[in-house]
């Protein structure tokens, strides 16, 4: 491993999948139940899951105040192997990504500026996959996996889309925190993984 | 426009693995539905009668009714499965209707066809079922299972029978990461599985969909010592609202299965939880569960 280590939320849901894809990376996946495991980490993926479930049992294990400390504390001592990309826009900020329930958690532990609306493309009988253009990828399209996903429905001020889908964004970024209603994590694609947390330029 | 796929292997095996490290209850009612997602489940079965009741009452025991499962799916937002008889593809289509998100094609109900299991690869709607052995959970997969459960003993509140069927599969499973070609070839022919399936579950080293546990889970230590023995989840019937406080048992029951490995945790969860549902010794039965389906 490089030494990186990338904290997920390990309540429940998807943990495994986020961490084989960081693997590939070369970045060691840590799983993250405690306060204090934030400690040993330099940014954070929230995973897949149901997002009520992983809401309530974060706050009863004392996890949603650390998190969001974590999150918001500009560190010094950030690593020098995140992206270019990402290092620039994130004034010292760990790198956060959330995907699905993870984006939904993020707004609500009041840190995305973002409106959104669970459930809101269906039951599991309305989960779909697309291929995606996200510019930031260039113009091989990306497997998007939408289960029972959330909508974004308004972006607020400080919220940049990196991509959309039906003129809904699906990718976001406000400073350091990502979140993409799709699950990048169950495809053998790594760019966006890569993109975020990976040591270059995925181009 | 790009083009939407709905209803693909990817998509029926990945609401499965968003599952993962959760609790999902048998419920009655809208009322039991809420309980359970108040206290962390992830999921929730919709059934008429829990596993101990069908037992006792005997008779056929049939997919519930709609209304019922209506009521559910309006209660909850977290996704709602529910059961078929094993081979009836009938109920199965009107699950589908009902547009559940997951339907288990369960031994807990009686079987209606003694040959064949549904063809799960025609339908929209992911399918759940029951294995007590590797072979078993390879054929349901090749019939377009995208997810597996350990069978237990449903409605015993005695754990044996499922701890039994995992160990059982990890062991099959690291025997054939054992075998050479042509020993997989047999396995294969012998089991009536697909060679592909067999050498995947070679190459990974477990199954390749999520695997829970069921079958007989009472207490939060039960749910513990599954996970410990690497399922990726747990399914409680009869054990949550057959118990003294179902509302304490239920999130116990999700706190350990989240903190599987932390013995300090799971002391403190099992504290003063009352009575675990009245248990069944497996000798004592009339009826065994995980002897339907094959």
């Amino acid at each position: 491993m490089g030494g990186k280590k990338i904290g997920i939320l390990a309540i429940h849901g998807d943990v495994a999948e986020h961490a084989a894809v960081l693997r590939k990376l070369k970045i060691e996946p840590i799983e993250i139940r405690a306060a204090e495991d934030f400690e040993k980490i330099e940014g954070l993926i929230i995973p897949g899951g149901e997002s009520t479930t992983i809401y309530d049992l974060a706050k009863t294990y004392g996890l949603i105040s650390p998190l969001r400390k974590f999150i918001t504390t500009p560190r010094k001592n950030l690593p020098t192997t995140c992206s270019e990309s990402c290092r620039t826009a994130n004034h010292q900020l760990p790198t956060i990504f959330g995907t699905c329930a993870g984006l939904i958690l993020l707004v609500k532990f009041g840190l995305l500026n973002v409106e959104i609306e669970r459930n809101a493309y269906g039951r599991q009988l309305d989960s779909f996959e697309v291929n995606l253009n996200v510019p930031i990828l260039g113009s091989r399209k990306f497997p998007g996996v939408f289960i029972r996903a959330p909508k974004i429905l308004r972006v607020g001020k400080g919220v940049e889309t990196l991509a959309e889908f039906e003129g809904t964004p699906i990718f976001i970024r406000q400073r350091n925190i990502f979140a993409a209603s799709f699950h990048p994590e169950l495809v053998n694609d790594i760019r966006i993984h890569k993109f975020i947390f990976g040591l270059k330029s995925p181009r | 426009m790009p083009k939407k796929k709905t209803a693909t292997p990817r998509l029926k095996k990945g609401l499965s693995q968003m599952l993962k490290g959760g609790v999902i209850m048998d419920v009655v009612n809208a009322e039991q539905a809420r309980i359970a997602e108040k206290a962390g489940s992830v999921s929730v079965m919709a059934l008429e009668r829990v596993p101990s009741d069908i037992r006792k009452d005997g008779g056929v025991a049939r997919m519930s009714d709609p209304k019922m499962i209506r009521e559910i799916q309006k209660a909850v937002s977290i996704p709602v499965m529910a059961k078929v008889r094993i081979g009836h593809f009938v109920e199965a289509q009107i699950l589908e209707a009902l547009e559940v998100d997951y339907i288990d094609e369960s031994e807990v109900l009686t079987p209606a066809d003694e040959k064949f299991h549904v063809d799960k690869s025609k339908f929209k709607i992911p399918f759940v079922c029951g294995a007590t052995y590797l072979g078993e959970a390879l054929r349901r997969i090749a019939e377009g299972a995208a997810m597996i459960r350990t069978k237990g003993e449903a409605g015993t509140g005695n754990v044996v029978e499922a701890v039994k069927h995992i160990r059982t599969i990890n062991e099959e499973i690291a025997s054939l990461r054992k075998m050479r070609e042509a020993g997989l070839k047999k396995y294969a022919a012998t089991e009536h599985v697909p060679l592909d399936l067999v050498k995947k579950v070679r190459k990974l080293g477990r199954l390749p969909v999520v695997n829970f546990a069921a079958g007989g889970i009472a207490t939060p230590a039960d749910a513990a010592l599954l996970m410990q023995l690497g399922c990726d989840g747990v399914f409680v019937g009869s054990g949550i609202f057959k118990s003294k406080h179902p509302e304490k048992m239920a999130r116990a029951i999700v706190e350990a299965t989240m903190n599987f490995r932390d013995a300090k945790i799971l002391a403190k969860v099992s504290e003063g939880l009352g009575e675990a549902m009245r248990g069944l010794e497996i000798a004592t039965l009339e009826t065994k569960l995980a002897g339907r389906g094959w």
